[in-house]
């Protein structure tokens, strides 16, 4: 395959593009899934805040 | 090539990676923003990031000349990068350690362990391993970097040392995390700019995809006797089972490195810089195109450039040879022999933000481990995160400048110089973190004393034969011959071909599994605590 001499060879040719387009697969089908920031990210988010204000307050 | 024009393009690539430094101290404000860059990084910059801190310039030329030298069944690297390194760990790695990371209120590799297993010695012992072996990988990346900025100005290999050091440096220390991360997104796309380039102009110089592989195919019997001896049959073939070169690329190079990267804290930290589940699918087409464009094209480029070499009457040999038998020499030689001069220019800055990207993460780990880790929680030492962080990065950083200085001291030309510090770190993480760090994620009842037992079976295994048993390590590290007068205790087996990684891993992960059985199970509402948002 490919101009290659093994079959070890052009199997990993085939491995190696096989994975990167089960990446872009897999990126594109859960673009939107598994939902954005939770509660949890939100409420971490506004602690950081309260925190940040209190650090310029004493600086 | 022009000095005038480089020098310029050099100047203005470090302006801007000076402004991104800059852009993130000022955005820094928070411990959490320094260790973890505030945890709402772009999942794009994020992948970037990710992708150039795991390629280093050694991966590009060190790994490229190993290609050169065995072919192209180093590919299955490449393969392994993208489907562990990539696939596996953002999808059954990276959320979970993301969520977790969250519940654990952890902001480093090791505070992530030491909180989910309620141990300060994990978090403590994790980062002193990390501290005390990565200037080993760093001082390897920095002489690497070090080399080429002094070859392309034409300037003394210490004085480039030095001031490339000190370049990287400023930024980490003063832009954290997200100084690091938006420097990293930006090489990261000069990188891929310069690989792509320099894919496209190999395939169209040699006649096209299929030519190109036919003619590196046709010269197997230009393969020199010594490396036939040990079966090396072809750049396009893979070594028959049992022969040397077998044992070398897979355990070595493949598994060395392939599965070594689940457990780089320098990446698994990374994880934890996004918002949200859904960044982490975005990130992932980007990531494994990263990869695939790095090594994938480094190994292709490296093989094929045997067929330049030989095709070509100014060398009429095949790349070793015409690189004067240095591996480390081959791919600076076929970009400065067989590609456009203007193109040398593009090739340094991908290997220097290549350098500067992984180099950047690896002094801030180191650092963050020594401050955060060792200092601030295990040994509950004085003084602010950030401050003490900083100090940490700086002792890194002088710990692998003094190697990179030292190291071209001890060592000889002619092997791949390049990548045994990189295995050595990759594999001594995999043994020591891999078998908790998968235990902490996916298993509710693995205890406390399971993953200390792996972790110290694992390492111990691991560092005693790296020092004694392996000899690629154990002959250069020095430390057996001054011992027992010898390169390696298994001198003459077939042991000491083997890479430690083979056999720490599996005694790591047994350990793990048998001492589950002993010891207390967590408290019911600490593993509520850490599994809360997983299913």
């Amino acid at each position: 395959m490919l101009g290659l001499g093994d079959f070890w060879v052009s199997l990993v040719f085939a491995l190696m593009i096989a994975s990167v387009a089960l990446c872009l697969a897999y990126g594109i089908a859960r673009w939107n899934k598994d939902g954005g920031p939770g509660r949890k990210e939100l409420a971490e988010e506004k602690r950081w805040g309260r925190e940040e204000k209190k650090i310029q307050r004493k600086l | 090539m022009n000095m005038i024009v480089f020098t310029t393009a050099v100047l203005l690539y470090l302006l801007v990676v000076v402004y991104l430094g800059y852009r993130g101290y000022r955005e820094t404000k928070t411990a959490a923003d320094y260790l973890l860059a505030g945890r709402d990084v772009h999942p794009l910059v994020m992948s970037l990031s990710y992708g150039s801190t795991f390629i280093s310039t050694s991966a590009i030329v060190g790994f490229g000349g190993a290609a050169a030298v065995y072919g192209m069944g180093l590919l299955y690297l490449t393969f392994l990068n993208i489907f562990f390194g990539i696939f596996i760990a953002f999808v059954f790695f990276g959320k979970r350690t993301r969520r977790m990371g969250l519940n654990l209120n952890a902001h480093t590799f090791p505070e992530f362990l030491g909180n989910r297993f309620n141990s300060r010695f994990l978090q403590g012992a994790s980062g002193l391993i990390i501290f005390i072996f990565m200037p080993l990988y760093a001082g390897v990346v920095l002489m690497g970097g070090a080399q080429f900025v002094a070859q392309a100005f034409g300037i003394p290999y210490n004085t480039a040392l030095f001031f490339f050091t000190a370049i990287i440096g400023i930024y980490v220390i003063m832009g954290g995390l997200k100084g690091v991360m938006y420097t990293d997104a930006f090489q990261g796309l000069l990188m891929l700019l310069g690989m792509t380039f320099l894919l496209v102009f190999t395939y169209v110089k040699l006649g096209g995809v299929i030519d190109a592989h036919r003619a590196l195919t046709a010269m197997k019997d230009l393969v020199p006797p010594p490396l036939a001896a040990k079966g090396h049959n072809g750049w396009t073939s893979f070594p028959p089972f049992g022969t040397e070169n077998w044992w070398v690329l897979t355990t070595s190079i493949i598994l060395g490195v392939g599965i070594g990267v689940l457990a780089q804290p320098q990446l698994v930290v990374r994880f934890m810089t996004v918002k949200s589940d859904r960044d982490l699918n975005r990130a992932v087409p980007a990531g494994g195109f990263f990869i695939f464009m790095m090594t994938g094209v480094a190994f292709i480029v490296g093989a094929l450039s045997n067929v330049y070499f030989v095709n070509n009457p100014a060398f009429g040999k095949i790349a070793f040879l015409a690189a004067g038998k240095n591996v480390d020499n081959i791919i600076p030689l076929y970009i400065t022999s067989a590609l456009p001069h203007w193109f040398t220019a593009v090739f340094m800055i991908t290997l220097l933000a290549a350098a500067m990207s992984t180099l950047s993460s690896q002094f801030h780990v180191a650092g963050t481990a020594a401050g955060r880790d060792v200092w601030e929680k295990w040994i509950k030492g004085k003084g602010g995160t950030i401050l003490i962080t900083k100090v940490g990065i700086l002792v890194s950083i002088t710990a692998a400048f003094l190697l990179a200085w030292a190291l071209p001291n001890f060592f000889e030309e002619g092997t791949a110089i390049i990548a045994r510090g990189t295995a050595i770190f990759f594999g001594l993480c995999a043994t020591a973190f891999l078998p908790m760090f998968i235990g902490s994620l996916y298993s509710r009842s693995i205890n406390k004393t399971a993953a200390v037992s792996g972790f110290i079976a694992g390492f111990s295994v691991a560092l005693f034969m790296t020092l004694f048993i392996h000899t690629k390590e154990s002959a250069p590290l020095l430390l057996c011959n001054a011992l027992f007068g010898k390169a390696s205790l298994a001198l003459g087996s077939k042991w000491e071909f083997v890479d430690p990684l083979v056999v720490a891993l599996p005694v790591s992960a047994l350990t793990t599994l048998l001492a589950n059985n002993f010891g207390k199970r967590l408290p019911p509402k600490h593993v509520e605590n850490c599994f809360e948002g997983i299913r």
